[in-house]
């Protein structure tokens, strides 16, 4: 009888399934593409990321900063002051060269990202059902991705970020000490907003809040920790929903601060900037 | 009405799909389908069934590509024009038809450290509180039908059975894990026998499930998590040093 491909080994992409199932991990590349090519290059602008009183998102915390390039943070928004002599003259002299690192960690290392560019990127598989690139000795995250283990540090960088962005968003309503309100004052609002609410669902946090006892009702753990879990889990619920609104939303952001300082658009705002 | 079908013939030297034709009435299942096509015209055709309400686990197979439970997938889910193939889970060895040998799960299932309670309080009982074990109860809801075992790429694809229990056990292993009772040590082997770094997360098991079961999100990358705590985590592997507390 003819070996079908019922019973033999399948070859890449082979499948019974008539569905569309190309069409989620096509939107993963495209969606995950254009925002990566769109980070590096606003990160290799180095200029246009500040303007009135709204900094960009992929330029917080500005550890220096060179005053003489157009659209830069003021030198009092910069943690260790004015740019520093030491930096390679071939790099631009860009602050987001120096933090970008980190939250882009904190989403490589995530457990829903990692599903997600794994099909769209690796198609191990292309989609549920549909087999992947056929190899020798597949090694999931034991070997060159042991790495992927050490999520949990990213996090708690990412934490650290989300204090540094909701001080951005409370500087937002702010300009030259002035208490006022500007579309720009909502959009980096709803950063920390967003991110708290991806960064919290993550499935670290999660472990690290309750999901690693075994017993919530037992002594030292209390209601408050199950009640703090269960909220945890909503969020969690909802990992994927967030990642993409935050990810999108921190783009938009950049894009917004970016186009006010270049003068492209006017920001709409109380100081009659 | 009239549907076509193709069903896979065949058995471990070879087979392939034969059509056949049959009337499909208002809330037929595809189960219903099948036994109606084995009655009047296939009545060697090998298919395991029993309780036709989604609970034992038995009709598993492959509809159109996707594995679900005959006796679940209502046959108005699909087009009129439709056609409906089903062929046997490609995980596993097949023996007739749509019959597939699931015995490699019972050979993993034997492997799994059992439930080791701790000592029962003094007046002889065991107490849980409601909370703590809500978790755990989610994942006694499997009825073992194997579904996430015949989605697994690591499994079905990548055919890396001798390192990788699969998402059914890790289920087994969660629930024992974090049951509030037990008091065995299984990281080690979740680690190393059973394999949990060879998940790579794409959550087919959990899309799978027909008990919506999150296999992933509350069972796999718990575990993963737990065997963080105890290998990879460097602030952790020092604070257990100083302390010389092994957990």
């Amino acid at each position: 009888m003819e070996q079908s491909a019922v019973l033999r080994k399948p070859s890449f992409a082979e499948t019974l399934r008539g569905d569309t199932w190309w069409i989620e991990p096509l939107l993963v590349l495209m969606g995950l593409s254009a925002f990566i090519i769109y980070a590096t290059w606003a990160a290799f602008q180095a200029n246009h990321y500040f303007a009135i009183s709204y900094l960009s998102p992929f330029y917080s915390p500005v550890i220096y900063t060179d005053t003489s390039v157009v659209g830069s943070a003021p030198v009092w928004h910069a943690l260790l002051g004015t740019w520093p002599e030491w930096w390679p003259s071939f790099l631009p002299a860009s602050p987001a060269f120096l933090i970008l690192v980190f939250p882009g960690l904190f989403r490589f290392t995530c457990y829903y990202y990692r599903g997600a560019y794994y099909k769209a990127f690796a198609a191990t598989p292309p989609a549920c059902a549909v087999s992947g690139i056929p190899q020798k000795n597949y090694q999931g995250e034991t070997f060159l991705l042991i790495f992927q283990n050490l999520h949990r540090y990213a996090l708690y960088a990412a934490i650290v970020y989300l204090f540094i962005l909701a001080a951005d968003s409370i500087a937002a309503y702010f300009y030259q000490g002035q208490l006022g309100i500007g579309v720009g004052s909502v959009v980096l609002s709803m950063n920390p907003v967003l991110l708290g609410a991806y960064t919290l669902g993550c499935h670290s946090f999660r472990h690290l809040i309750g999901g690693r006892k075994d017993c919530f009702s037992c002594a030292g753990a209390g209601p408050l920790k199950n009640g703090v879990y269960q909220k945890v889990s909503w969020l969690n619920r909802n990992h994927k929903l967030f990642a993409w609104m935050s990810l999108f939303w921190v783009g938009i952001s950049d894009a917004y601060v970016r186009l006010v300082s270049m003068g492209i658009i006017t920001d709409l705002n109380t100081w009659g900037l | 009405m009239k549907r076509l079908f193709k069903l896979w013939r065949g058995d471990s030297t070879g087979g392939d799909f034969k059509e056949y034709e049959t009337d499909v009435t208002e809330g037929m299942v595809v189960l219903d389908a099948i036994h109606k096509i084995q009655a009047e015209q296939a009545n060697d055709l090998a298919v395991r069934w029993n309780c036709k309400a989604g609970k034992c686990g038995s009709c598993s197979v492959e509809i159109n590509g996707v594995p679900k439970l005959a006796c679940m997938t209502r046959m108005n889910e699909f087009q009129e024009d439709q056609t409906i193939t089903v062929n046997p889970m490609k995980t596993f060895p097949v023996i007739r038809d749509l019959v597939t040998d699931v015995s490699w799960n019972y050979e993993q299932n034997k492997k799994i450290k059992p439930l080791k309670p701790r000592p029962r309080d003094a007046d002889g009982e065991y107490r849980m509180m409601q909370e703590d074990v809500d978790r755990v109860q989610e994942f006694r809801k499997c009825i073992e039908c194997y579904l996430c075992q015949d989605t697994c790429h690591v499994l079905r694809d990548q055919q890396q059975k001798d390192k990788f229990v699969g998402p059914r056990f890790m289920i087994r292993l969660a629930s024992l894990e974090m049951h509030p009772l037990d008091t065995e040590d299984r990281i080690p082997e979740i680690r190393d026998e059973y394999g949990s770094g060879m998940c790579n997360i794409t959550k087919c098991c959990t899309v799978v499930c027909p008990e919506h079961i999150q296999i992933t999100d509350n069972g796999i990358i718990p575990l993963k998590e737990r065997v963080v705590d105890r290998y990879y985590d460097p602030v952790l592997w020092l604070w257990r040093k100083i302390t010389g507390n092994k957990n």
